[in-house]
């Protein structure tokens, strides 16, 4: 046949939505505290698609109830999407409740934020930790090796924006001044740097950032840093890379 | 449905309103049904330069707040029976608008036409950002100067981070630049940027050069949009921008101010 539209297609995009980090297996805890932060913005918060993070509780070998979880999340009023960092039983069960699992980006995943949302995004609920209700038996599932994985960013990185990476952070556009891009590994910008940016912000000295036209307003690898007063008293023509030595920031021309 | 075209700067004094007023009545002129918002409550201007500030009944926060209908509020204007305004309160602030309201208003205007422009308040507060909200499209006010440019790349970052296109995660507003007040003279003495400095920084689509002239200061005083006056630069850019806009092919102008031997000898300016 000839001429026939098609009937779909797929396109790929890019969502936000919350990710609910647990620090706690004891649900009544869980709810109280669900409670008390959706008041805080209630219509923030309302029929909002949520991520479930458990890598945190499982790094304590904490067992956690996951349809009770669900079951909770649902009346207070989210939709659980996914859940991240679950060991081989909790996979299962949420494959079983059709809750996707999300293994690719498990250790770098990235999130642009304006400035406003900064504290919305990611809410973590009860970070102090508190002794769980109910003890559990240590769970064997087998924890696999971190690979921290980088982040990919193509489009500009605008004035009063901020990105954050787990892994390396690769973007392949300008980074505006007045922007703050920071990775707990490596940082590369395909193009010019000019806004403030951050490697290593874990304490990873040998973090590097690399770009092809430095004209940053800061420079940081593991909290030691050069402002743009200290980096204009040289001129660098081409890609430079920066490492830290000693304690001291080297700038290097890559040639 | 209409396509709702946010003018947006971050700064102020950069052109915002001369060009919603220009490139409203340039596609009213062309045949489009188009209305015009001044998102600027308690800032009241548009009217001014459309030149229709003696016919201000109803504003749009009483159609906001169900006070009056929005063809009670809008205007039409009277050089172009194409183009429609809707004016702002003057007497109340940012805080009287509403997302629902104006997502309201402007799912009612986008029935009835085929371009609603938003005038957009300086800042990035309320008004801004609800002015932004719903865009499709988003004309970029950028003066060549340093702070205008910095503020114009914040924008950017808030068209594409909070914008109902980006909670949605549909296809991002469409972001064109519109270089104003520019002087090539002073550009060329090196006291002003030049559009290269511009777009080393905010890298966007080009939409036109609005050349510094003296006929835009007469035109908002005259109540009439500059675009009218189509023997002045001002206006013939802002036509230009208007065709680029809808797709029309045309080469950029303007950017070396190709002035005559004896003009540029005695300094001469339009």
């Amino acid at each position: 046949m000839l001429n026939t539209l098609p009937v779909l297609e797929f396109k790929s995009s890019t969502f936000f939505a919350p990710i609910l980090i647990l620090f706690n297996n004891d649900l009544i805890a869980v709810e109280d505290a669900l409670r008390a932060k959706i008041d805080l913005a209630p219509e923030f918060f309302r029929d909002s698609p949520l991520i479930i993070d458990l890598r945190e509780l499982n790094r304590q070998q904490h067992d956690i109830d996951f349809n009770q979880l669900i079951l909770i999340l649902r009346k207070v009023g989210f939709f659980p999407v996914g859940i991240r960092g679950g060991n081989e039983q909790q996979n299962k069960q949420a494959h079983t409740l059709s809750i996707p699992v999300d293994t690719v980006r498990e250790q770098g995943a990235s999130i642009i934020i304006g400035e406003t949302q900064k504290t919305e995004i990611n809410p973590q609920v009860s970070p102090q930790p508190v002794t769980p209700a109910v003890k559990t038996p240590a769970n064997p599932a087998p924890v696999p090796p971190v690979i921290p994985a980088s982040t990919l960013i193509t489009q500009p990185i605008r004035s009063g924006q901020r990105v954050y990476a787990t892994g390396d952070l690769i973007i392949m556009s300008q980074v505006s001044a007045g922007a703050e891009i920071m990775a707990e590994g490596n940082i590369h910008v395909y193009n010019t740097l000019r806004g403030r940016a951050l490697a290593g912000v874990h304490g990873n000295t040998s973090a590097r950032i690399f770009c092809f036209d430095l004209q940053a307003e800061l420079i940081s690898i593991a909290g030691d840093y050069k402002t743009s007063e200290d980096l204009n008293k040289q001129t660098y023509h081409g890609p430079v890379q920066i490492y830290l030595q000693d304690h001291a920031l080297i700038i290097k021309e890559i040639t | 449905m209409a396509r709702i075209i946010v003018v947006t700067s971050g700064k102020g004094g950069v052109g915002k309103t001369t060009t919603s007023a220009a490139i409203a009545m340039g596609l009213a002129k062309r045949g489009h049904k188009t209305a015009v918002i001044d998102f600027d409550v308690g800032l009241r201007n548009l009217d001014l330069i459309l030149g229709c500030e003696r016919r201000v009944v109803y504003d749009f926060i009483n159609v906001i707040n169900g006070e009056a209908s929005l063809n009670q509020a809008l205007i039409r204007d009277k050089n172009c029976n194409m183009l429609y305004i809707l004016p702002a309160s003057q007497t109340r602030d940012k805080d009287a608008l509403t997302q629902e309201g104006v997502g309201k208003v402007l799912e009612e205007l986008a029935r009835d036409f085929q371009y609603v422009v938003c005038d957009s308040p300086a800042g990035i507060e309320k008004g801004a950002n609800l002015a932004l909200y719903f865009a499709d499209d988003a004309f970029v006010v950028t003066n060549p100067e340093i702070s205008s440019v910095r503020d114009s790349d914040r924008m950017l970052g808030i068209l594409s981070s909070k914008s109902r296109r980006a909670e949605r995660g549909e296809e991002p507003i469409k972001e064109y630049l519109l270089l104003t007040r520019y002087d090539s003279d002073r550009v060329k003495l090196g006291e002003m940027l030049s559009l290269n400095d511009v777009q080393e920084i905010l890298s966007l689509q080009l939409l036109g050069i609005i050349p510094e002239s003296k006929s835009v200061l007469t035109a908002s005083n005259a109540g009439i949009p500059v675009i009218l006056d189509e023997k002045s630069e001002a206006g013939q850019a802002y036509a230009d921008v208007v065709a680029r806009y809808l797709g029309e092919d045309r080469p950029h102008r303007f950017i070396d101010g190709k002035q005559g031997f004896l003009r540029r000898l005695f300094g001469g300016k339009k």
